[in-house]
């Protein structure tokens, strides 16, 4: 049955259809003009892909985000389009039977389907810190990625570590890319990762019959391809020097740059200011709270803490030192806490260096294709 | 004839949870509940600042969202002896009030209702026959012969395509299940309903708190959402309508669908009324501070302890008769502590994996066994809402009643798996009304010319004594939830979580008294060991949350000093 024929039997109309395409291609920041091209791709879909869903060391938040999923009375339908053969938060099935129909959609589905990881991997003392039925998290990772067409590691967790990760990482939390060899790993994080993101990937799949071009940190860039702090809506105050001080204070409620109350904007690649959570409404700078760079890797260790101010650079505002403040972030921020005496709160230093150096060559690479 | 029947994993919960049981004569005679899976976000904390432990904590779970940040801020407010302005306590009211009423439905419609519902059943159904059982029960809009018949055309055509998803291989046809085709597609339509249902329900948080899951607006002191009726980066006019818009809708479906639903489906399955029950021990922190004085004061929903279900003696919970025991946890230290000297080394002690058996009768399970007063406590809705009709409570009693009297029992009912569902149901009505209260209260604030939403004189950690230590109690979805906290030179020295589904959780303690899973399922039938359906129902009415359970390591062992209880 195709797409069309589920979609005219749920009452979905072509012009909502065409709406929700011409939306996903916003998020793939594509052309409007790919809206029917993405309509065609869906709809000649012949069969949905089978998509095998796996939580380790995670808290749900990613499967909490999905259900969250959709512009109007699409998000349902987005799911159904997807043949969602094992995800443990919605399925019916239990016990051996789940890890039945997860064998038999693997077994039927070989080298097509689409694993989808959440949550990070313990490696130490062989694993044991994440069991599902019996077996490790480890385990269960290699044997799905094996026959999986691509691994898409959804949230910062399974990204690159993530919270389970954070110093001094008791279970020797890892994300999928450090597990899984020899099959194309693509990483959304975010914590929780924008729902929006993943159907833009999947989309982006069907249509292209490829996965998206991506970041050194195997970020899609239709995504992750540009600063939260180039896009913010509040860009304007901080080229202005207009800053918030103190929570609630005037430049709070006038929606004045949140820099200097900590936010990791400057330092931190997502497209939050563009395409915002739960259809849109808001996102953190929107709800008067500094980003804390939740989808860069290192996150907690080199964006902690959140609320640690910058210094005042001279110069602030002038479009060509944005890019440096980036850079300089983390230097920075270990400056004043080492002014504060609490300079262990960044306890990863060589992950600060780590991430300072690739933003460094990031932002090369961007003023190259210039 | 005996057989030791495991399922794991545990589906439509958060967490990865394992239950095994051992089955004589088509009846469960003993029950082993299992964590398995670990990563000691609490040993991540220390040595953090204390303003960013709600960020971490609420990670503890993303289907309880909120929760964690909640008694993390509460924690450190205690500490620090801040006060938290008005505005503030009301929004916090507003999220965690719309957070479990979204979380109730989601739990309701997704997480368990396949237990009790069987969809395939609902292809068997009459479009004509269904319209007039919803009409019956409450005047919900989508309630056509039409409409029905879309609904079942459309499962029809998802089933034919041989690929049945998220709906493949569970246990359908199982003799337990016992509606009447035309409620099973009714039940399958809201189900349906609630996944569109529950996504703008919460965006009362994304308007309040810019995103669900894990909302990005709670500070130490109050809220990071400024007040200004003039401006359009604050809270203003349009944004309280905007939530009072999505409580409505909220409002609507509890009343017309959730409640209904609950009433139609329960004379099904009265038998689940006497099954289920466990200890009969129950706890409640009491919720929702509703004056200017703030948190702990004047709380809506009350605090009390019921021990064997005795509801004539209702009595006042004390922290310090709180302990964790870990006699079959995995961890070094064996000796049951108070949360304030918890002090735990990891140390897996269980089968090689892969397993096909856990060591039941050593350790086995990442839980720790909290107590009270050295006994078990059940926590969640149906302990909040004992408590509360025990002491007469005046929103709470009268829909008790009602409930009761519809299904024509007693109280006595209550104390069981149908009782857990039904006091959740319960609760939702109650607070979703309550919710539009809070928000009116706010707009009146705002209205008399307070818009502050942050005590910042304690911001600046210079500000804090060398030490500090406190804690902070959350009444979340899934029952009583503490955080504790011990600040030294500004950085959290240590920290604790005594979380709702460690308290429902865990496993035996040092007496080998089972946790409230495990007992609530000795003695529920299993009509087919291959298809254990009923350990699904009894276990999901707790709405287990592992990720929240499991979030305790200290491998050295930090010693706690005495902390003041307030």
């Amino acid at each position: 049955m195709s797409l069309r024929e589920v979609l005219r039997s749920c009452g979905v109309s072509r012009r909502e259809f065409l709406q929700y395409c011409t939306a996903v291609s916003a998020t793939l920041a594509l052309p409007q003009t790919f809206a029917p091209q993405i309509a065609e791709a869906l709809e000649n879909e012949d069969g949905r892909p089978s998509v095998i869903w796996m939580e380790f060391q995670s808290c749900s938040g990613d499967s909490e985000a999905i259900l969250r999923s959709g512009r109007p009375k699409i998000g349902e339908i987005v799911l159904d389009v997807l043949s969602v053969d094992y995800m443990e938060v919605i399925m019916a099935a239990s016990g051996h039977l789940a890890e039945e129909a997860k064998e038999q959609a693997m077994e039927k589905n070989m080298g097509k389907y689409l694993l989808v990881i959440e949550g990070a991997i313990p490696v130490n003392d062989d694993g044991v810190y994440c069991c599902v039925a019996g077996d490790t998290a480890i385990n269960h990772l290699k044997k799905a990625a094996a026959g999986a067409a691509a691994v898409i590691a959804v949230g910062n967790c399974a990204s690159f570590g993530g919270i389970p990760a954070g110093h001094p990482n008791p279970t020797g939390a890892k994300g999928v890319q450090d597990i899984v060899s020899g099959k194309p790993v693509v990483n959304l994080p975010g914590c929780p990762c924008n729902a929006d993101n993943i159907t833009a990937l999947v989309v982006h799949y069907l249509v292209f019959g490829d996965l998206p071009a991506v970041d050194r940190h195997l970020r899609p860039k239709f995504a992750y391809g540009k600063r939260i702090h180039d896009n913010c809506e509040r860009r304007g105050h901080f080229d202005a020097g207009q800053y918030v001080d103190a929570w609630g204070d005037d430049a709070h409620k006038k929606g004045w740059c949140l820099y200097k109350m900590g936010c990791k904007g400057p330092e931190t690649f997502h497209n939050c200011p563009t395409i915002r959570f739960n259809d849109g409404l808001s996102w953190p700078v929107m709800a008067g709270h500094g980003c804390v760079g939740c989808a860069e890797p290192g996150f907690m260790d080199t964006m902690a803490p959140f609320y640690g101010r910058l210094p005042n650079i001279p110069g602030f505002g002038v479009e060509s030192q944005a890019t440096k403040i980036g850079v300089k972030l983390a230097g920075a921020v270990a400056a004043v806490f080492a002014v504060h005496g609490i300079l262990n709160m960044i306890r990863n230093k060589g992950m600060v260096k780590k991430v300072e150096a690739e933003h460094l060559d990031h932002d090369k690479t961007e003023e190259g294709g210039k | 004839m005996s057989d030791r029947i495991v399922v794991d994993p545990i589906t439509r919960i958060e967490g990865h949870l394992r239950i095994e049981a051992k089955v004589e004569n088509g009846v469960i005679t003993n029950a082993f509940s299992s964590g398995t899976m670990f990563r000691g976000i609490e040993k991540i904390l220390q040595g953090r600042d204390p303003r960013d432990a709600w960020y971490i904590t609420q990670r503890f779970c993303g289907v309880c969202t909120t929760v964690h940040a909640i008694a993390s801020i509460r924690a450190v407010e205690n500490a620090l002896d801040i006060h938290v302005p008005y505005n503030a306590e009301l929004m916090r009211n507003i999220i965690m009030g719309s957070q479990c009423v979204q979380d109730h439905v989601i739990h309701f419609y997704h997480l368990h209702a396949l237990d009790w519902v069987d969809i395939t059943s609902a292809l068997q159904a009459d479009p004509a026959k269904t319209a007039q059982l919803q009409q019956s029960v409450s005047d919900w809009k989508y309630s056509s012969e039409d409409y029905f018949k879309s609904v079942k055309d459309k499962l029809t055509a998802f089933v034919n395509t041989g690929k049945l998803g998220p709906f493949a291989n569970a246990y359908w046809g199982h003799s337990a299940y016992k509606l009447p085709p035309e409620a099973n597609l009714m039940a399958a339509a809201h189900y349906l309903q609630a996944l569109e249902i529950q996504k703008e329900i919460i965006k009362i948080h994304a308007v309040l708190g810019s995103k669900n899951p894990h909302p990005q607006t709670f500070l130490v002191g109050g809220m990071a959402l400024p007040i200004d009726p003039n401006s359009q980066n604050a809270l203003n006019a349009d944004r309280i309508a905007m939530i009072k818009e999505y409580n409505n809708i909220a409002k609507e479906f509890v009343e017309k669908v959730y409640i209904p639903d609950v009433l139609a489906v329960a004379p099904f399955y009265l038998d689940w009324a006497g099954i289920g029950a466990g200890h009969k021990n129950y706890m409640s922190y009491g919720e929702y501070p509703e004056t200017n004085k703030g948190y702990p004061n004047d709380m809506w929903i009350p605090s009390g302890i019921i021990m064997g279900g005795d509801l004539s003696n209702i009595m006042e919970v004390d922290q310090s008769k709180i302990a964790e025991d870990t006699a079959h946890s995995w961890y070094v230290d064996k000796d049951a502590k108070h949360p304030y000297e918890g002090a735990t080394e990891k140390r897996y002690t269980g089968p090689k994996p892969p397993y096909q058996f856990l060591e039941v009768e050593k350790d086995y399970s990442y839980v720790k066994s909290p107590r009270y007063n050295g006994v078990p406590m059940e926590v969640g809705p149906l302990a909040r809402v004992l408590v509360a009709y025990a002491k007469g409570h005046k929103e709470i009693k009268p829909v008790v009643d009602s409930v009761l009297a519809k299904l024509g029992a007693g109280p006595e009912a209550l104390f069981s798996t149908l009782g857990r569902t039904a006091a959740r149901a319960i609760e939702t009505l109650v607070i979703v009304n309550r919710v539009d209260k809070w928000i009116n209260d706010l707009t009146e604030n705002v209205r008399a010319g307070d818009y502050t939403t942050h005590a910042g004189e304690k911001w600046e950690p210079v500000t804090w004594p060398k030490t500090a230590q406190g804690y902070g109690w959350h009444e979340a979805p899934r029952g009583a939830l503490g955080h504790w906290i011990v600040i030294e030179d500004g950085k959290i020295k240590n920290y604790q979580a005594v979380v709702p589904s460690t308290w429902n959780a865990g496993p035996m303690d040092k007496g080998d008294i089972h946790g409230p899973y495990e007992q609530s399922l000795i003695g529920t039938p299993i009509a087919d060991p291959n298809k254990p359906l009923e350990i699904l129902r009894t276990i999901h009415s707790f709405d287990p949350c592992l990720a929240c359970a499991v979030h305790l390591t200290d491998e050295k062992g930090i010693e706690i000093t005495k902390v003041q209880v307030l």
